[in-house]
């Protein structure tokens, strides 16, 4: 028993920060989150148990939650693919010029560092407003613009441009697997004369599939929990006409300026299952489109 | 690329009649008047918020190399039972989103008080909440060769001994990558502030910058910009100063 205890305590010792921070951040409020979510809980007055109501209500009669499904989906599904494709391009770029790449990289890096920042949404909010900047450039093509921000057709195409402009993490390790292609494989595709276009679909883009398939599911991961632009170039409500009432920004809502936190509990734990369940479906399907390298002879 | 960035720092020196209806950066006239006034344009001065902002920011960065530090050395270099079950569960947390726990933590807060202080945002980081450091730190510790404990071990040295005197000072990249993303998150961060912070002479700079979005009718464009550009200054500069090391950072951990 006392090997047993003087072999383990320097491990606890050192791990007992995290294991507090687990049981009382993470855990215990994990467990109190899927509690609260079959209650109606208004901070005031005790939470009161109601079953399934608030996801009988959520899924039957609560409209503006299937708007903010519907808007973080379409957002995922345009913003994910539009910043892997901007980022591999840029990255395949960089990866043949190598002499002035440290200058690029960081350049190209910048936007994404600042991304998250108020400013940059209040920047955001300017640039595509009614006297923006992109009106006046497009006007320098005699194209008259409209007010991308204040339009709930085009307001969420915004924060996809945004996405787009901030590549730079997963350009960064597209880069890095770019490296490790040997370059032998293009060399002798070079000699049998393989156009560039069958080197890329038959050597860089199996070849890269694990980091493809990586970055696919981090930056999925991240565009699911978009909150600080979306709150900031909504005003913090999702206007216009909800076509920014990304899932976050309802939640947020629900909890702290109508109090219902239940509900948003019930929203948050639907988040949650949403993200797991893409990882789960990423991971199981993976074996069918990635291939590492240690299995393929 | 950098364009709109330009465009923000030009507009923050334009007078406000030449911030909109113009593509070029270059201002008529060089002024400083929107920064000057910006400074004091809301009921606190961003003397304060800055303030406010660095010191939820050093002590976050001080909390997370802490105790991310000391987690990581548990799970990379420290026998015990236990350890790779406790490891799963940490990975685990990692795909958590906070929204999640936010509604809980929140009422613990209020319960215990905290809420308009910096507790809610500072505590969690010495308890080591942000998981993807240590798995930074992990990855960083295991490369470290096993003959360094063992030499050391065999010399007497206890296990505070050997993360103090070898593993740390070996560490620095890691340490320091952890450090500056850890800095310039925190510095950005607008959800926890948002939540936590309810008067305003405890808001931090992003909050404030909001601030100046509520008095939008006012129109003070320029003052907005100028204060943007400001709160960007310290993350450009550490960009700048670490750009080597944050970019390694991402590439080998994928961060972001």
């Amino acid at each position: 028993m006392k090997r047993f205890i003087t072999r383990n305590a320097p491990g606890y010792i050192f791990l007992s920060p995290w294991l507090l921070g687990f049981f009382l951040l993470a855990l215990g409020p994990i467990l109190a989150s899927l509690y609260l979510s079959f209650t109606r809980y208004d901070m005031v007055s005790d939470p009161r148990f109601v079953g399934f109501d608030n996801y009988v209500y959520m899924f039957t009669r609560d409209r503006r939650f299937w708007k903010a499904l519907d808007v973080t989906f379409t957002y995922v599904a345009l913003a994910v693919p539009a910043r892997l494709i901007m980022a591999l391009c840029v990255a395949m770029l960089l990866d043949k010029g190598l002499r002035t790449i440290g200058l690029y990289r960081a350049i190209f890096y910048l936007p994404s560092l600042l991304g998250s920042s108020i400013a940059i949404a209040i920047l955001w909010r300017q640039l595509f407003a009614a006297d923006g900047v992109v009106n006046q450039a497009l006007a320098v093509f005699g194209i008259q613009g409209m007010a991308w921000i204040t339009n709930p057709d085009t307001s969420l195409y915004t924060l996809v441009v945004l996405a787009m402009w901030q590549f730079g993490s997963p350009m960064l390790i597209f880069l890095a697997g770019l490296r490790g292609i040997p370059r032998d494989l293009y060399e002798a595709a070079e000699i049998d004369g393989t156009p560039k276009w069958r080197q890329f679909t038959r050597i860089t883009l199996p070849l890269l599939a694990p980091v493809i398939f990586f970055n696919l599911v981090l930056q999925t991961i991240e565009a699911f929990k978009t909150f600080s632009s979306a709150f900031i170039i909504s005003n913090g409500t999702g206007a216009p006409a909800d076509s920014l009432l990304f899932f976050t920004v309802y939640l947020f809502n629900e909890a702290f300026k109508f109090f219902r936190m239940g509900y948003a509990s019930a929203l948050a734990w639907v988040l949650l299952i949403i993200i797991a369940a893409f990882t789960a479906v990423a991971f199981l399907t993976s074996k069918y489109w990635v291939h590492y390298e240690n299995e393929r002879d | 690329m950098l364009y709109p960035l330009f465009w923000l720092l030009a507009s923050s020196f334009k007078p406000e009649n030449e911030i909109f209806g113009s593509l070029t950066l270059w201002p008529s006239s060089l002024q400083l008047d929107n920064y000057t006034k910006g400074w004091t344009a809301l009921p606190m001065s961003f003397t304060t918020f800055y303030i406010n902002s660095a010191i939820v920011t050093v002590l976050s960065v001080i909390g997370n190399l802490i105790s991310c530090s000391f987690a990581a050395y548990a799970f990379a270099r420290l026998q015990f039972t236990g350890r790779s079950f406790f490891f799963a569960l940490m990975m685990m947390t990692l795909m958590i989103p906070y929204h999640v726990v936010l509604i809980p933590q929140y009422v613990q807060f209020l319960k215990l008080g905290w809420v308009d202080t910096y507790l809610p945002l500072v505590v969690p980081r010495f308890l080591a909440s942000e998981a993807f450091f240590i798995f930074l730190m992990v990855q960083f510790f295991r490369q470290l060769p096993r003959e360094l404990d063992e030499a050391a071990m065999i010399d007497g040295c206890s296990p505070f001994k050997i993360y103090w005197a070898i593993i740390l000072p070996l560490s620095l990249p890691a340490m320091g990558t952890a450090a500056i993303f850890s800095l310039i998150w925190t510095w950005e961060d607008f959800l926890a502030p948002l939540i936590y912070l309810n008067d305003i002479k405890n808001y931090t700079v992003p909050l404030a910058l909001r601030l100046f979005l509520d008095q939008e009718g006012q129109s003070s464009y320029g003052q907005m910009f100028a204060m943007s550009v400001l709160s960007l200054v310290p993350v450009v500069i550490f960009f700048l100063l670490f750009q080597k090391l944050i970019v390694r950072g991402i590439a080998t951990s994928g961060m972001k």
